[in-house]
């Protein structure tokens, strides 16, 4: 039995060698160089080898200890169980510790401009996580084009604040209202549709914003972006090291010297704020009717209907409400920037989104924030290593694949499993 | 109380109902008996208006409905049980029995509504917090004719409350099914593949055969009729 099983084994991560060899060997080992004005190839086949002997060990290893059911030699049983126990039954206390750990943050001696940095771009990606979590996780709509909800948002903000000058908390709301039109919009085609041809239509809808906003150059100004996004003020304090004649600023108004670490940190609580405002939100409505609604489609359509559930607007107000803070998001990211064009929503963006959120578990809230820190994280620590972040990041997702197929914390347990046989 | 006539269903195209005619009469046990793809979910799929009649009349209290989006037929007081059961299997069993009164009352009333519900299957008062796809296949069931009844219906469709469920427990469901129709005066359709429990309990009863109903007549009197006792009762029925 041992036996057939190492052979087995071996087989197998013969296999993936050769897949990674096929796969790999074009991409990475033949390499063109222009020289002389003409295209060289340089073959780099020590790279091809080391990731084709890494691809078969990891195989073999992962065949030895994650697939394999036998309790002594299996993983699950040592490391991997506990951590894996200690996702499934510590949801509540993780999530605990990370709000009150969020909330410190910014006060921490460690904490510095670039942490900052990173912790409001988590939190940005956490609370889009969030938001298409209502759409995902607990409707069932594959969305894949959400970041249109976020452009909509963020030049819907920009728009309003450049040529009225209306205040953040003006626009804010307006941006939210615009991007949920739009996701009544999407929602109204594609209330047919179901599974991959809904997965389509949205990434099409994404990109077709994107083109939009590429090519209206009078509202838009197109490619080259808007710029002069007005900051957000402390409730109307701006925070300005040289302040007008007679204009209050936030240090003078509070007596204290002048920061630019002042604004950061407004920012980072001005998203924390937003981002748990979508948490309480999500955890609230999933009570009420129409969020029990939102779970009971993404389980059984027709079960739904012939319990007098309508689906159109349960389809439809889960679209729309997934945008209302896909929106949100977006306007807390042009007023963060300053500056918007198409170029921050592309289709990678939308495909980050969504791989949080299944791989955060779907529809488990803490999950979103833990995959966010994992994915995020790994990124910019790998920000150093230049195109190499890209291998730490799918290198992530395969992990996570393997480790928790049903995402870090998954919510939906499965109702049946099989038993490990004895023998 | 419903009324069928003339009833033609499609599936693309292919025919699934050859203009079918049932009356259910209020306050009655109707049972409507046939083997595998005869029509009879179908039927009931289009009473509820989850599939639309392509021509032919259903008319509801005086009230014509083949054209009604299902939710509306719901509010109208028709509520169905469909076929294996579609418990919501990774909500509650609370979630569940909530979903059902989401036509009613929007949930106001659900203490209220949900204790004839306990009323009737109290094993659902102790399984309350337990995901629905834990419940054992009658516990299913029971969950899935308490989840119709939260919608306060003056009808009841039933689509094969038998189907996979230990014998026992069939006898407790229908049992329950009866006294649904004595105690709380809801009319019954039922469904079912199982002709002898279906017409032991029904007031009359009628053999859907690949789309046309072919036979009528009260269910004592089907039950005796030798054609159904050959077709039925004998052979497939016994399952």
């Amino acid at each position: 039995m041992e036996k057939k099983f190492l052979q087995t084994s071996i087989k197998d991560s013969l296999f993936t060698g050769l897949i990674a060899l096929a796969l790999f060997g074009p991409i990475v080992g033949l390499r063109t160089v222009a020289k002389n004005e003409v295209l060289e190839v340089h073959p780099k086949w020590f790279i091809v080898l080391i990731i084709v002997v890494v691809c078969a060990v990891g195989r073999f290893l992962t065949n030895l200890y994650v697939y394999n059911r036998d309790q002594k030699t299996g993983i699950q049983s040592s490391i991997g169980k506990s951590i894996s126990n200690f996702l499934d039954t510590k949801g509540y206390q993780i999530a605990l510790t990370a709000i009150i750990f969020s909330v410190i943050f910014p006060f921490l001696p460690f904490t510095d401009r670039y942490l900052m940095d990173i912790a409001i771009m988590m939190l940005t990606y956490i609370m889009l996580g969030w938001g298409l979590n209502i759409v995902i996780g607990l409707a069932g709509l594959l969305d894949l084009g959400y970041v249109a909800f976020y452009a909509v948002g963020a030049y819907s903000y920009a728009l309003f604040a450049i040529h009225f000058g209306w205040s953040f908390w003006i626009c804010l709301p307006i941006a939210g209202i615009f991007a949920a039109m739009f996701g009544v919009l999407l929602g109204f085609p594609v209330l047919r549709l179901r599974g991959d041809y809904l997965a389509i239509v949205t990434l099409a809808f994404g990109e077709m914003i994107r083109i939009l906003l590429l090519n209206w150059y009078q509202l838009t100004k197109g490619p080259d972006g808007l710029t002069g996004i007005p900051r957000p003020s402390f409730f109307g304090l701006p925070f300005k090291s040289f302040p007008d004649e007679g204009e209050q600023t936030f240090h003078t108004f509070f007596g204290i010297e002048y920061d630019p670490m002042q604004r950061i940190i407004f920012l980072y609580y001005l998203i924390l704020v937003l981002a748990l405002i979508t948490n309480l939100f999500t955890i609230k409505i999933r009570r009420l009717p129409i969020g029990r609604a939102w779970e009971a489609l993404r389980e059984d359509e027709i079960a739904c209907k012939s319990l007098g559930v309508n689906p159109r607007n349960t389809k439809l107000t889960a679209f729309a409400i997934g945008a209302m803070f896909g929106g949100f998001a977006g306007s807390f990211f042009a007023t963060r920037q300053a500056f918007i064009s198409p170029e921050s929503f592309t289709f990678i963006e939308s495909a980050i989104i969504v791989a949080i959120v299944v791989l955060g578990g779907m529809g488990s809230q803490t999950g979103v924030v833990l995959a966010t820190v994992f994915l995020i994280g790994l990124i910019e620590v790998f920000r150093d290593f230049e195109s190499y972040r890209m291998i730490a990041f799918g290198g992530a997702m395969v992990l996570i694949m393997i480790f928790r197929p049903r995402g870090i914390l998954a919510t939906r347990k499965p109702t049946i499993t099989l038993e490990k046989s004895s023998s | 109380m419903l009324s069928i006539s003339n009833v033609e269903t499609f599936y693309g195209n292919i025919q699934a109902l050859r203009g079918v005619n049932v009356k259910v009469n209020s306050g009655e046990i109707v049972s409507l008996i046939g083997s595998n793809g005869a029509g009879k979910s179908t039927l009931l799929m289009t009473i509820s208006g989850v599939n639309k009649a392509a021509t032919g009349e259903i008319k509801f209290d005086e009230k014509n409905i083949e054209s009604l989006p299902p939710h509306d037929i719901v509010n109208l007081g028709i509520s169905q049980v469909p076929e294996g059961r579609r418990i919501f299997s990774r909500l509650s069993v609370e979630d569940n029995l909530r979903l059902g009164a989401s036509s009613n009352d929007k949930g106001k009333n659900f203490d209220n509504d949900v204790k004839d519900v306990y009323d009737l299957f109290p094993v659902l008062k102790d399984r309350l917090s337990q995901r629905g796809g834990t419940l054992s296949g009658g516990e299913q069931q029971m969950l899935a004719i308490g989840r119709a009844l939260m919608a306060k219906p003056k009808m009841l469709l039933l689509d094969e409350p038998s189907l996979g469920i230990a014998p026992k427990l069939v006898n407790q469901i229908f049992v329950a099914i009866k006294n649904i129709n004595k105690e709380k005066k809801v009319t019954i359709f039922l469904v079912e593949q199982n002709a002898k429990k279906a017409l032991e309990l029904a007031d009359r009863g009628y053999v859907l055969v690949n789309g046309n109903v072919t036979l009528e007549g009260t269910g004592q009197d089907l039950l005796k009729n030798k054609d159904i006792q050959a077709a039925y009762l004998e052979g497939g029925g016994k399952k």
